[in-house]
């Protein structure tokens, strides 16, 4: 999985490509817990280019949320599709996450 | 019963990448889109990893994986020789809870009996054996 990160205002955008799976998600939670405790309170992914995610994915998200939630953070996605957006849905994160269709679209309302 | 596909692998983390893709290719040999297969793969993941983490507690064993078609039945069989664990008598998590109070197990069992047709378990003499099932749609 490759994970590229860049800041657009106070936000983390993270572009996350590949498979984010039991080998590849400890270290997208390792990555964006450096960000945290460097201070970074506002994460947008964007997953357009995500093509798998599991359990395993899923969990790493839910423990950066708690971090961030502690802080007073927030953590929002973009370009959910496919199997990725389905997993989403069936595991309820749809209802405790926002998700918008596009990077640009979540930005405004970040900002 | 035609066996498609039988191997056996450590049960570590590092073969999963390669366990995810045998059955993939199987299942694409047998004519799945890419969306079954995806649902496939990671309910292949999903039990796979629980039996890296869970069924050998201080040791390591072996998980046998074997693809099969039934008629229009493709079985995904997942055996290990560890502790004795039944998923499908697993209760599913809760998954209308806020984000601080949700815990983190559960989910990938809960997935794997969604994505799959059914999931049956049964004890083997010392092996636990997983079957997914997945229907094959109609020809066109």
């Amino acid at each position: 999985m490759e994970i590229t990160t860049r800041k657009e205002k106070q936000v983390i955008v993270v572009s996350l490509q590949g498979r984010l799976d039991a080998v590849t998600a400890p270290e997208l939670e390792r990555r964006l817990s450096a960000l945290i405790v460097q201070g970074e309170l506002f994460f947008l992914l964007n997953m357009n280019g995500l093509e798998y995610i599991s359990s395993a994915g899923l969990r790493g998200i839910l423990a950066t949320a708690k971090k961030l939630k502690e802080k007073q953070g927030k953590i929002v996605f973009a370009g959910l599709k496919g199997t990725v957006e389905e997993v989403f849905k069936i595991s309820g994160f749809l209802s405790i996450f926002t998700a918008f269709d596009s990077e640009e679209a979540a930005l405004r309302t970040m900002e | 019963m035609e066996t498609l596909l039988s191997t056996v692998l450590p049960a570590r983390l590092e073969h999963l990448e390669e366990l995810v893709k045998s059955v993939s290719d199987c299942a694409r040999s047998q004519g799945f889109d890419r969306k079954r297969i995806g649902e496939i793969e990671l309910a292949v993941e999903e039990a796979f990893v629980n039996i890296c983490r869970y069924s050998y507690p201080g040791k390591t064993g072996d998980a046998a994986i074997s693809c099969r078609l039934d008629n229009n039945r493709f079985m995904i069989e997942i055996a290990d020789s560890g502790i004795p664990f039944d998923i499908t008598q697993l209760s599913d998590p809760d998954i209308t809870a806020p984000a601080e109070a949700r815990g983190i197990g559960g989910l990938g069992i809960f997935l794997v009996k969604k994505m799959m047709d059914a999931v049956t378990y049964r004890r083997e003499g010392d092996r636990n054996v997983l079957n997914l099932i997945v229907m094959k749609e109609e020809e066109r």
